[in-house]
């Protein structure tokens, strides 16, 4: 038995996040009163997570366009780079916060379930998968039960899919409390030439839904992602679908056996908002229609209703339109792959996505109307400075006290959260597999990823401090991609192309939504200079908690190519090499983690950056890498020179005799400051003079400071540390943590 | 003489593509792929059970695999006395269906855990250990939730008079201790054979570690024995 469908009124529209104003488009739109089915497809349709009505036309000011892009930014699920030798990369990231706030082990593994589906249904087989959290305090309990299931959530997934988790990055601060942010990125690979398309053309192809059969989870997660979490946020625990990384396996191997076939017109994975996104998208796409029988629909319970069939979000299913006469071909692939293939219907050639159950008719929408570039909405939100970034400028740092044992200080720095090594993480998953990890997680700024059959390598890394965003959004939003970059250029990669994930509060709010703004601005000036464009990503708005909005988070997925594997540097000192630093000077604790975990201030300005130097820092430090002079190199990022220097010790055995006077006058800048573009490099005694003179050459500062040797780091008279005893504490820490010690 | 190998295919591995890369393209051998629907196994002359998760392994890790068509014809093979090597997945596959004894638990710290370990040879006299050259310990790594090996004490004294404890985790000096057992694993265990030695079952995975650049190329030492071993016979 049907429950009877409720009338459709502007209060309903309004229960389903429509506002007076769109429920009024809808009307207009189909020239009457929806049907409960229609405003549900509506109300997901035109929800911020599947229309980007509050950010599309932020994002559209993002540099798109770039040399090695085969597939712009919105095109298709994800972004296509050219990597050269007839080889493509699609990549991607995409968030699952809010799941993971409520159900941190599903909402977490359906998060990379969701990612790795927008790469293979491009044809692309997914290479690497790296992953960006956030999180509050771990001293918090909830907090550590967060963190522990949503790793435990990624590492099920992941290992059973068999794609390496290579790297990520995550950092933990109180205003993520309450709502973690769980950003997912997957990397694939596909010869140039065969990939798919999200498209539905071609009047009387059939649709065949292929996958998991169909279920009353997750109905609405796309409404769920799109509003702030509250208080009852326990309630929506049904909202969160469950993972199965064995079907989505066989989702993945068919799919691709499938495409090979050529009978494959478009294909598109079934995220947010399933049957009903993917029909009208593709169909969109195509400027085409699709008549659809729900009743064809393979059912995991009885007496599903269209509004729950179209709504449903069950994970590892996938719309595949065949040409017309070979579905057979399709299915058979399918089958032998034990996974459901029914045709549910056929592509028409008017622009209407109708819906059929029981013979009845309980939808028809024009497929334009529901989608994004089409007739969603698109809002320019109202903007406000806000009040709280004068202040914060404005803190006088001679308040502060110097340490009084510089020893403690920086074993205290290694054990913040936000430096310790992230073996506790990482060890959780398979970072092997596929045997093609030449640099996994660990000893470097970002991990390297070779392509057999060729000598060319991937670096990949995820970066983004939303501490710097949140003291200057414009200039933290640079800071996220010039960092991710410098990650990329320290391994011996060329930076190429990002992917961002743009998470922030409520975009109503005009603090927000200026912060939204100017963030977005920052990371396109960036883009600009390093010649990085975007190619695509993902937006999550209304991460918030009763007590405000997070820092705002635009995490950056950055994709670089190395030319020849031979390049690959890691940040370990690996033997009695001499030591310079190069780059720009080590002035400045604004937004420190120095300031944040030895003081409990989150004060100042955003990190210094020029970003001409910036580029020119990169280009030279690149050039330094191919032309053979470099050992060893690491960025300067969180916790400043000394963490650099103290994590090149660990990660080599080996210890290091600095003189920290000829980087300036105040111990504390020069060893803590996290002022941009500079970088740690290693060179052997014979080539001293010859890479001096290359950074010289290309009016980059570069300062001799010391040599690599012994068992102990001395950072002039300061600080003289057993290397064994760094690694305790910097090992030591997160284990620690999860014990609640 | 060569030596054909067939990588076993279950839905869910995902190491047979690493095995088959191993075996054929780094060390040069005559290797295919079968499909685990597959009754027949051909010509092959080792049979390579890879890592991975088989059915999903839902319920336990190689419970369902046993009961497929493949194994039917592996169990008869192994019978026979041809060789098969089982990795991780493969080796739960073996404990499931009866070729080895004794079964897995859930890592004693229950969590999924990838890294290198040390491997000590405990006996250098089976086709998979022959051509390791004495006293090496092995860096190979270790890629799983339930490597946390157990069996009655009978079975355990059975498995050491008879030699059939074929890799124990060690330090890298070789030292077997439990701090160098990184899920629980009765004695260490790290790898064992059967009587006759001609089916061997191992955590660790040699097929990630063939080539110096992925860190170390020692589990070249366990294909190149199983290779000698068939040249001989």
């Amino acid at each position: 038995m049907m429950m009877k469908e409720p009338l459709v009124t502007a209060e309903l529209a309004r229960e389903h996040g429509l506002n007076d104003e769109e429920y009024a488009k809808i009307q207009e739109y189909l020239g009457r009163v929806p049907t409960f089915t229609e405003l549900g497809v509506y109300s997901v349709m035109w929800s911020e997570h599947c229309s980007y009505k509050n950010s599309i036309a932020v994002l559209k000011t993002l540099p798109k366009k770039g040399p090695h892009l085969l597939v712009e930014a919105g095109e298709e699920n994800a972004g296509l780079v050219d990597i050269g030798d007839g080889l493509a990369c699609a990549f991607k990231i995409e968030s699952h916060n809010h799941p993971s706030a409520v159900e941190p082990y599903q909402g977490a593994a359906t998060g990379v379930g969701g990612i790795h589906r927008d790469i293979f249904t491009m044809g692309a087989r997914p290479v690497a998968s790296l992953n960006s959290l956030r999180f509050g305090s771990l001293k918090n309990p909830r907090v550590r039960y967060l963190f522990d299931g949503v790793v435990r959530g990624i590492a099920d997934y992941g290992n059973s899919f068999g794609v390496p988790t290579v790297a990520g990055d995550i950092f933990f601060d109180e205003s993520y409390e309450g709502n973690p942010l769980v950003n997912a990125m997957s990397v694939g690979l596909v010869k140039v030439g065969e990939t798919a398309s999200a498209i539905a053309k071609g009047e009387g192809n059939p649709v065949i839904i292929v996958g998991s059969s169909t279920g009353r989870d997750g109905i609405h997660g796309a409404t769920f992602a799109s509003e702030d979490l509250s208080e009852d946020n326990e309630s929506k625990r049904p909202n969160v679908q469950v993972g199965d990384p064995f079907t989505e396996k066989l989702l993945l191997e068919a799919s691709l056996e499938a495409l090979k076939t050529g009978a494959v017109v478009g294909m598109q994975d079934m995220g947010a908002a399933g049957i009903a996104c993917s029909t009208s998208e593709m169909s969109a796409k195509g400027k085409s229609g699709m008549r659809i029988d729900l009743d064809k629909v393979p059912m995991r319970e009885e007496g599903m209703s269209a509004y729950e069939l179209l709504l449903s979000e069950s994970q590892e299913r996938m719309l595949v339109v065949a040409e017309k006469g070979r579905e057979q071909e399709i299915i058979d692939i399918y089958e032998k792959w034990d996974l459901n293939a029914i045709v549910i219907g056929e592509v028409t050639s008017d622009d209407k996505v109708v819906y059929y159950r029981d013979g009845e008719m309980k939808a028809s929408i024009p497929a334009d109307s529901l989608v994004l570039g089409g007739g969603a909405p698109v809002y320019i939100r109202e903007t406000r400075r806000p009040g709280y970034l004068d202040k914060k400028h404005a803190f006088d740092f001679t308040s502060l006290k110097p340490p009084t044992d510089y020893n403690e200080t920086v074993l205290n720095m290694l054990e913040s959260p936000n430096v310790a090594s992230r073996r506790w993480v990482f060890e959780q998953y398979d970072h092997m597999v596929r045997t093609n990890t030449v640099v996994g997680p660990g000893p470097s700024d970002a991990a390297v990823i070779r392509i057999k059959d060729s000598n060319r390598g991937l670096a990949v890394k995820t970066d983004c401090n939303g501490r710097y965003v949140y003291l200057n959004p414009r200039v933290g939003g640079r800071i996220a991609v010039a960092e991710a970059a410098r990650n990329v250029v320290c391994t011996g990669a060329k930076p190429v192309a990002i992917t961002n994930c743009l998470n922030f509060g409520n975009p109503y709010k005009p603090e927000v939504y200026w912060v939204f703004k100017e963030a977005v601005g920052g990371m396109g000036d960036a883009c600009l200079a390093l010649q990085t464009p975007v190619t695509g990503g993902n937006v999550s708005l209304y991460n918030e908690n009763p007590k405000g909005a997070v820092f705002p988070t635009p995490t950056i997925g950055m994709l670089g190519i190395i030319e020849d594997m031979d390049h690959v540097t890691t940040a370990a000192f690996t033997g009695k090499h001499e030591i310079l630093y190069v780059g720009a000077p080590r002035r400045g604790l604004g937004g420190s983690e120095y300031l944040s975990h030895i003081h409990g201030l989150t004060e100042g300005d955003a990190p210094h950056l020029d970003l001409d130097f910036e580029v020119n820092l990169q280009s030279a430090l690149l050039d330094a890498i191919r032309a053979g002079l470099i050992c060893s190199a690491h960025d300067i990022s969180d916790g400043g020179l000394a963490v650099t220097l103290a994590e090149m010790c660990i990660f080599g055995g080996i210890g290091a005799g600095i003189d920290l006077n000829k980087l300036g006058d105040d111990p504390v800048e020069v060893l803590f400051s996290e002022a941009q573009s500079g970088v740690v490099v290693a060179v052997t005694g014979d080539d001293l003079e010859k890479a001096t003179a290359h950074f010289e050459r290309a009016a980059v500062p570069v300062v001799h400071i010391g040599r690599a040797g012994g068992s102990t780091l001395d950072l002039g008279e300061l600080v003289s540390l057993p290397v064994e005893a760094m690694k305790d504490r910097y090992e030591g820490a997160i284990p620690k943590a999860m014990e609640g010690r | 003489m060569s030596v054909k190998f067939g990588v076993l295919v279950f839905p869910g591995s995902n190491c047979d593509h690493d095995a088959y890369h191993a075996i054929k393209h780094v060390m040069g051998n005559e290797t295919r792929f079968i499909w685990h629907k597959e009754h027949d196994l051909g010509d092959v002359d080792v049979v390579v059970i890879p890592g991975g998760f088989s059915y999903g392994d839902y319920l336990r890790s190689g419970a369902i695999a046993r009961f497929s068509p493949v194994m039917k014809s592996v169990v008869d093979f192994a019978n026979k006395g041809g060789l098969v090597i089982g990795i991780c997945n493969g080796f739960q596959i073996l404990l499931e269906s009866g070729l080895l004894p004794g079964a897995m638990l859930h890592n004693r710290q229950l969590r999924f855990t990838c890294k290198f370990v040390n491997l000590k040879t405990e006996n250098s006299d089976t086709p998979f250990t022959s051509a390791i050259p004495e006293g090496t310990i092995l860096r190979i790594p270790v890629a799983h939730g339930e490597g946390n090996y157990i069996a009655d004490q009978q079975t355990l004294d059975r498995l050491r008079d008879n030699g059939q404890i074929v890799f124990t985790y060690c330090s890298a000096t070789g030292e077997v201790d439990d701090a160098f057992n990184p899920n629980g694993a009765a004695l260490n265990i790290a790898g064992i054979c059967n009587e006759k030695r001609n089916v061997l079952g191992m955590m660790p995975h040699p097929e990630r570690a063939v080539e110096k650049e992925l860190g170390s190329s020692d589990g070249q030492f366990i294909f190149k024995s199983i290779l000698q071993h068939m040249i001989s016979v």
